[in-house]
């Protein structure tokens, strides 16, 4: 024992330092530019092929990509490091943080850093909603990165045995409808829907060209009230109240745990983030067909435009000239055509130009995966309104909280539908008051 | 005791050095810092630090939905504690008694303590679970109410506290098994031969003799429920549906990792701190003296 420690210790030092030693020289030479990110599994091995990319596209700059935890640990991550002044050139940050970091004071506007560094970039490709959800004053602030946006799903099997044809529904009157029949044809859930804030509240508004919250939901100054307690917002949650007690509507919880639902082959029809594509096709796969379309329409509202969700990359403060040039080429290969093609079709996150959507179209992707075109073509058939631009909310975690929790109350028959949403805009509006009080 | 004597008067503090700077540093400084930071409106990159005196706790006190979690916190602290230490003393009781496999039993039932509350909830999450779980299922066919949790406040709840009792379960039953054997058998043997029977005799002998056990596994098991079931919470219900299991510490968290209020949650790790320090008082002062050996 005594004399086997020492030994293997021994050994180890000398194959570390012949290690060190074989190791290629020029890596050496190279910027290093660090860049947190919060994909995983197969999204995360993703990520890491684009820096991959990227380092062997050029021999001056060297991206590491480094998973930080979920959106909320890798921001705080991202936090910490600035406040300890070891931050990351660029960090992924998802929707629900862009006010936060707009205000944050630590960072360099993308818009800025292309221009410091003259790389150019044709903005006015970027698909509409993208470019305005994180532009400031018509300047993008985040280097677009993954954005989806909620469709419908459905359960062919399930519709073939309710008797229904092979059609999805278009508007929430045959959304109740068919639901009704899929139950009674022995579906366990009619309908449910994944990210119910997100989905049924904030993209509705949107799709229907109705406001979310005031100063244009926050793109005018920042936003002090939300006007989710109107008509359309109460019509919504009564809808689904009374799906949840005849039965049609089945609420399966908050973030994206409903999509096991689905995904087990439970629920007729489904709304969620177009980025399940990818994970339905995987665990669907030999159990069940279905079928994608746009989100439905309300009778008797206009049309607007669904929103995005996802994350953008932020640049840190504080980069020394080179690494900040560093960061503005890698941009300029995120945003190549051949990159955003690539990327959209192996996640199912949207194209972010419209060169990207042609060439996947030219190259036969949608024909092949039909799926990866309907939240495209939704996007596109919108209208992009300052209703339907997005939502730019401070503390928007906690608002979704608020709000989340009250459609939780209502969906149990615990409140009205208006007596939730009214109560939901009483707390968000606490919670902006105190964001207003610390960035006035 | 035994008094040691250092013949050099500066070695004995030299030697608990270490763990005193550790205790300042892991401890005191974040608690002080907590302390600091309850007092301010803080933006989270920390270019702004507005003080605000007692605005935070005046906001958390004034806010019905914190009452509310305060409330929960103490209901399932309670429930928590109370249905724990009445499961472990009787099969504690029981597990006393001179059986064959005796070890083997003691062993099983000390199992659960070994696994983290994070598991814990993903085990019981797959039992509970409205469209994989096994009891739904099988309660399926005994009833047509739907044991959903996901809107339902009241199963989220048994199901948190039957998963914190399971998970403390083997700690208890192993203090109370220490306890029961320490009582001599010559006081039960006396209390037979008078003519008391086993209940008799486990209530006015074996039960008091055990109350400063009682007493320590209170005080810990209600730390525990208040504190240490975050992973069981963050794992299983997010706090849902509605508020219903939003208990202080997950709401603090929730707070200050999620929604990045600094400072509204600085304020309730205070009154947590407050709340904890409360116990061990407790525990220290009536601990030692009031309960009857």
């Amino acid at each position: 024992m005594r004399s086997w420690m020492p030994r293997t210790l021994l050994t180890t030092v000398f194959v570390g330092a012949a290690l060190v030693v074989a190791l290629p020289g020029p890596a050496l030479a190279r910027t290093e530019i660090t860049w947190w990110h919060a994909l995983q599994a197969t999204l995360g091995e993703r990520v890491g092929e684009i820096a991959a990319k990227f380092n062997a596209s050029q021999s001056e700059y060297e991206v590491k990509a480094i998973f930080k935890g979920s959106y909320p640990e890798t921001l705080n991550a991202a936090i910490a490091a600035y406040r300890a002044k070891q931050a990351p050139h660029v960090v992924q940050v998802y929707e629900v943080g862009t006010q936060t970091m707009l205000s944050s004071g630590a960072i360099v506007p993308v818009f800025q850093l292309m221009k410091d560094h003259n790389v150019a970039i044709d903005w006015n490709d970027l698909i509409g909603p993208v470019k305005t959800y994180y532009s400031s004053g018509g300047n993008l602030y985040s280097m677009a990165f993954n954005s989806s946006t909620p469709i419908l799903y459905y359960n062919k099997d399930l519709f073939k045995k309710a008797g229904l044809p092979d059609k999805a529904p278009a508007t929430w009157d045959e959304v109740e409808a068919m639901a009704k029949k899929l139950v009674a044809g022995g579906a366990k859930c009619g309908y449910s829907s994944a990210w119910p804030s997100w989905v049924i509240m904030e993209n509705m508004h949107a799709y229907h060209d109705q406001p979310f919250a005031d100063h244009a939901n926050g793109f005018d100054g920042l936003a002090t009230t939300l006007k989710i307690n109107g008509p359309f917002g109460v019509k919504m949650l009564e809808l689904l109240q009374r799906g949840a007690k005849e039965g049609w509507f089945t609420y399966n919880g908050r973030l994206n745990k409903a999509e096991a639902n689905m995904g087990g082959g439970e629920c007729g029809i489904f709304t969620t983030s177009s980025a399940y594509i990818g994970n339905l096709t995987k665990t669907a796969e030999g159990k069940f067909a279905w079928g994608t379309a746009p989100l439905p329409h309300m009778a008797g509202f206009p049309h607007g435009n669904s929103i995005i969700g996802g994350a953008t990359l932020w640049v840190i403060k504080g980069a020394k000239p080179e690494e900040a040039k560093g960061v503005a080429q890698f941009f300029k290969y995120l945003a190549s055509t051949e990159n955003q093609a690539w990327w959209a079709t192996v996640t199912g996150y949207l194209p972010l130009t419209q060169a990207a959507v042609k060439a996947m179209e030219a190259s036969g992707v949608y024909t092949k995966n039909p799926h990866l075109k309907t939240a495209v073509a939704q996007m596109n058939a919108g209208k992009t309104t300052p209703n339907s631009q997005g939502l730019r909310l401070g503390n928007y975690g906690s608002i979704r909280d608020a709000i989340e929790e009250q459609m939780e109350n209502v969906f149990a028959g615990k409140k009205t539908a208006k007596q939730g949403l009214d109560d939901a805009v009483a707390k968000s509006g606490d919670i902006l008051k105190e964001f207003a009080a610390l960035y006035k | 005791m035994k008094r040691t004597v250092f013949r050099n008067r500066w070695l004995p503090y030299l030697l608990v050095a270490p763990q005193i700077v550790i205790t300042l540093v892991f401890f005191y400084w974040p608690a002080l810092d907590s302390v600091r930071l309850s007092l301010y409106r803080a933006s989270p990159f920390g270019d702004r630090l507005i003080f605000v005196g007692w605005g935070n706790f005046a906001r958390l006190f004034g806010d019905a939905a914190y009452l509310r979690s305060a409330l929960t916190s103490v209901l399932f602290a309670f429930l928590v504690t109370v249905i724990g230490l009445v499961l472990a003393l009787v099969l504690a009781a029981l597990a006393n008694a001179r059986i064959r496999g005796l070890a083997v039993y003691r062993s099983l039932l000390l199992w659960p303590y070994g696994i983290a509350p994070a598991i814990a909830g993903i085990l019981w999450l797959f039992i509970f679970h409205p469209s994989y779980g096994v009891l739904p299922y099988v309660l399926s066919f005994a009833t047509a109410y739907q044991f959903n949790w996901f809107l339902k406040g009241w199963v989220a709840m048994t199901l948190l506290v039957v998963a914190a009792v399971w998970k403390q379960f083997g700690y208890n039953l192993a203090f109370y098994l220490a306890g029961l054997q320490a009582i001599e058998a010559s006081v039960l043997e006396a209390a037979s031969v008078d003519g008391a029977g086993p209940v008799r005799r486990f209530l006015a002998i074996t039960f008091p003799l055990l109350s400063p056990v009682t007493f320590f596994l209170f005080t810990l098991n209600m730390t525990f429920a208040f504190f240490e079931t975050f992973g069981l919470v963050h794992s299983v219900t997010q706090g849902g549906p509605g508020d219903a299991t939003s208990i202080l510490v997950y709401k603090a968290w929730k707070d200050g990792f999620e929604n990045l209020q600094l400072g509204l949650s600085a304020a309730q790790s205070v009154v947590l701190m407050a709340v904890v320090i409360g116990l061990t008082a407790l525990q220290f002062r009536f601990a030692e003296k009031k309960v009857t050996y």
